[in-house]
């Protein structure tokens, strides 16, 4: 399985090759409907990633998505696409699983600010470093939503919730420059104002060979009075339209610290030296996906390993 | 007929090499035919300390490491000072007299001193004592030389003929002396002419996963079930087997979920404190139906506990596993032999009733070292997926129609690989319909809920069916019956030798699938029993109070051990002595070694 090219109806195809039709945004559309709050973000990252996977001419049963818990995790069961919707914090380790029994799917993992960055902190990180092929979309709406209301990860420095009503005392992570430092090799903001851009993001994640952070604003309308959809079109910037070259590892961490009046969206970072884990992995080399190999060891297999014990 | 029956200690401290006499010695008495079963007791760190290698060899098999010593050999003088009352007439005692002091020995004890300093002048290094005592040891055992330097010659083949030569002229130095000074066991160890192989618990555990087909292995290291990791990776690309070492036991077992839902057989292993952090994802494997087998080598809890010694302390914990109630299959190994064998077998029944399996080892049996026949190990295997649609490329069918979690008479509704065409769905861990919309969604539906949580549970009764009961071990109208379950088989039946000894007949119910129970079959046997009395390595009794709540069997005695250090067969005889007596409802034996 190859990642397909759409073929355009009554495109020159030869004989024999069977032809690919191409999929559109509403054969993605899941068996649920979306239960989330009228106006909230979530909606322009499934239109998004929606947008992306018919772009790219994959078909449902190519991609699997796999979420953990919070209000945005309940994306798979919106996207008529194999999926999994685990256990909170947990996305990341049961997607590196199946992505590396089956390197030949194409595994996103969509979540919010709290599952992937605070109960899933570890996964995070450590998924980083090891350069997974996967496409990893979080959905920043720096609030803990499906819990009523109370601080995030990254919720920022005086914010009221419920768990802070006197204000937050804690600094907030900054994902951007943790995924630069921790070895993703695609690390990009996106905005679910801006479909259309956090579209393209997706896309250039999911082609990306390795692993890809797309952290895309997504605000809460319930419970988040601060960060709202005016302060995010009041702020935001394309950094493909200042110039920034994604390549440039310290231009990229200058951006990833901007915060303030300005706040910067699109790819910051992206290098495509380095392998991926299945590229690295000397089991996948040849042979296919784990998943399809036959089971059980040859007779000469078994021999030798008895021969070790005598 | 038994004619041999010897057991060898060495004692050190870490770092002083035990390891590999120990090894070399269990070699060749298997290649002779012997049986061996090597028990080591040691403690949480790499240098130093107080190591104590028990290796127990006869022609016929060794149930435990026993209860007495025939040879000991000390590496440092806390082990002569520790160890050497325990040592009884006709037994040996080796050292190195440069540097220990023997003390007091019993009558009868030969004393075997040697000196490094005038038998290799010129060697140099710590480990030529424990070349000098192996070669010495194999003298007083009437094993002939050659084995031994064949052995040497091959463990240092990489460091040349100069190396060889020396470590060769050490052993030859150490043999000779023995034959001069030393006076040999009267019954020279046997070549039976059927060599049999070595190996530890993990081993065996990690063979049985690479014979069932596991593919996707990952683990964060824990003792005491680090071998079965280290095992895997240093096999793993040979067999095709990916092999990873994981952040934590949240991402371990997470990870193979996630490998076991794509279509590959998944394993991992850890320990208590490891299992704890896995249980709300098993319960995961349960709701979203994904077989994935997960070992728990248990040692002595709570909390860190002491990590290297032994225990059967986690069975509640495993019943208990996570949150809600769940399909899980339990498996507590009572042998090396299980340890190879219930892997592919579960691994056939969690595939099948797309669950989550768990084997119960402990440190005694995962890093208890022991003979077996060659012909146990056989990978030939049956392999049964169970219903699954599209391992093997897609059929396309089904678009639309496919309900991942049909409900079915026996429970199992067939389990779509993703990356089939046509079987697009989604699996998840919040309670869900027929076609995996989660019943939340918009409102929930009690009536859903209880139909989707009796579909699951459901399957277990097909699980019952498939599996062998408990067998009662020894005479059926034996005076008592002592229940088990897993590896503390060997020993309770080397006690009921011990006691038939002394005109006390006794037989054995060892329990080896937990969940599910046997429940009738339990309660027939011991409906017929005279007396029960239940061993287990824990302070509270767990397989009691469980056996309890599933049969209300109350047992007539308990023998309990939870000092860390496994049973010695006279444990057993005593506390069934003292029960039967009626001068004790439960006894806790006082271990005599300290280490």
């Amino acid at each position: 399985m190859t990642l397909a090219t759409p073929s355009a109806p009554g495109a020159d195809v030869p004989r024999g090759v069977p032809v690919r039709v191409p999929i559109t945004v509403k054969d993605l559309k899941g068996k649920a409907e979306p239960d989330w709050c009228p106006g909230c973000g979530d909606f322009g990252v499934l239109a998004a990633l929606k947008q992306a996977i018919a772009d790219l001419g994959l078909y449902p049963h190519e991609v699997l998505v796999v979420s953990g818990i919070g209000c945005s995790s309940n994306l798979p069961g919106y996207i008529n696409t194999y999926g999994m919707h685990t256990l909170h914090g947990r996305a990341l380790a049961v997607a590196t699983g199946a992505a590396l029994a089956n390197h030949e799917m194409k595994v996103v993992v969509t979540g919010g600010d709290g599952d992937g960055y605070g109960i899933g902190g570890n996964h995070f990180l450590h998924t980083m470093r090891r350069n997974v092929d996967l496409t990893y979309i979080v959905m920043d709406n720096q609030i803990y939503g499906l819990t009523t209301g109370q601080t995030s990860p990254t919720s920022i420095k005086g914010m009221k919730t419920k768990s802070t009503p006197n204000g937050n005392v804690e600094n907030p992570i900054n994902p951007i420059p943790l995924a630069i430092a921790a070895g993703a090799t695609y690390v990009a903001r996106g905005y679910t104002g801006q479909m259309k851009h956090l579209a393209e993001l997706i896309k250039g994640g999911i082609m990306h060979k390795g692993f890809a952070l797309i952290d895309a604003f997504s605000p809460c309308v319930t419970f988040n009075k601060e960060n709202t959809h005016d302060f995010f079109k009041q702020r935001t910037y394309r950094l493909e339209e200042r110039g920034h070259d994604p390549h440039d590892f310290h231009a990229a961490m200058e951006q990833a610290y901007t915060w303030g009046e300005e706040i910067p969206i699109g790819l910051f970072w992206e290098r495509t030296d380095l392998p991926s884990l299945d590229q690295l992995e000397p089991v996948l080399q040849e042979g296919g996906p784990l998943a399809r190999r036959p089971l059980g060891l040859t007779p000469e297999q078994g021999q030798a390993l008895l021969k070790e014990l005598m | 007929m038994r004619t041999i029956d010897l057991a060898i200690a060495i004692g050190g401290a870490a770092g002083q090499g035990i390891a590999t006499p120990g090894n070399i010695l269990a070699r060749i008495l298997v290649r002779r035919g012997l049986h061996v079963n090597v028990y080591d007791a040691y403690q949480s760190i790499i240098r130093g300390g107080h190591i104590f290698l028990t290796l127990r060899t006869s022609d016929e098999p060794v149930l435990s490491h026993g209860d007495k010593l025939d040879v000991l050999i000390t590496l440092n003088q806390d082990t002569m000072d520790r160890h050497l009352k325990l040592m009884g007439p006709g037994s040996a005692v080796l050292y190195n007299a440069d540097k220990i002091k023997p003390g007091q020995p019993a009558p009868g004890v030969q004393l075997c001193p040697f000196s490094v300093k005038e038998l290799a002048p010129n060697v140099r290094g710590d480990l030529v004592q424990n070349t000098l005592a192996l070669a010495a040891l194999l003298r007083l055992v009437g094993v002939e030389f050659q084995i031994l330097g064949d052995i040497i010659a091959h463990q240092f083949r990489a460091k040349g003929e100069a190396v060889i030569a020396e470590n060769v002229g050490v052993a030859r130095a150490g043999y000779d002396h023995a034959d001069k000074h030393f006076k040999p066991f009267p019954v020279p160890l046997p070549d039976t002419g059927k060599p049999l192989a070595f190996l530890d618990g993990n081993t065996a555990l990690a063979m049985g996963g690479a014979a069932a087909g596991v593919k996707f292995y990952c683990a964060y290291p824990m003792s005491p079930s680090s071998g079965v990791l280290h095992w895997m990776a240093a096999h793993g690309r040979k067999l095709g087997i990916m092999v990873r070492q994981v952040e934590d036991e949240l991402g371990v077992i997470n990870m193979a979920v996630g490998a076991a839902h794509a279509g590959t057989r998944a394993m991992c292993a850890t320990s208590g404190g490891g299992f704890a952090l896995m249980t709300e994802a098993l319960g995961a494997a349960a709701m979203m139906e994904i077989p994935v087998v997960c070992i728990n080598v248990q040692r002595a809890g709570p909390a860190t506990g002491v990590p290297t010694k032994t225990e059967q302390g986690d069975l509640w914990q495993a019943l208990g596993a996570g949150q809600g109630d769940y399909p899980r299959i339990i498996v507590a190994p009572t042998c090396i032999e299980e340890c190879f064998h219930v892997v592919p077998q579960l691994f056939n029944l969690v595939d099948r009733f797309q669950c989550p399996g768990i084997i119960l080892s402990d440190l005694l049996l995962s890093e208890g070292r022991f003979s077996i026949d060659p012909a146990e190990l056989d990978f030939d295997v049956k392999i049964d997926r169970g219903n699954v649609i599209g391992l093997n490329g897609s059929n396309g069918h089904a678009n639309g129609t496919y309900k991942r979690y049909e409900i079915t008479p026996d429970g199992i509704s067939p389990r779509a690989i993703p990356g089939t065409e046509g079987y697009v769905h989604v699996v998840a861990t919040d309670e869900h319909d027929e076609d995996g919309v989660l019943i939340s969604d918009e409102f929930t539906n009690p009536l859903k809920r209880q139909a989707m949580h009796e579909k699951r549970m459901r399957k277990m009764e097909g699980v019952l069916e498939l599996l062998d009961p408990p067998e009662l071990y020894g005479p059926a109208d034996a005076d008592v019956t002592l229940i088990g379950w897993g590896s503390t088989r060997g020993v309770i039946r080397e006690a009921m030798g011990q006691l038939a000894a002394e005109g006390i007949s006794a037989n054995n119910l060892q329990v080896k699938w937990l969940v599910p129970l046997h429940a009738r079959e339990i309660l027939d046997v011991v409906g017929k029993a005279k007396r029960t009395i239940i061993v287990e390595n824990n302070y509270s009794g767990q397989f009691a109070r469980y056996l309890r709540s599933e049969t209300s069997i109350v047992a007539d005695g308990h023998v309990r051990k939870y000092d860390g250090e496994p049973f010695m067969p006279h444990h057993i005889v005593e506390g069934v002595k003292k029960v039967l007596a009626g001068t004790a409802k439960q006894f806790v034996p006082t271990h005599e070694i300290m280490v």
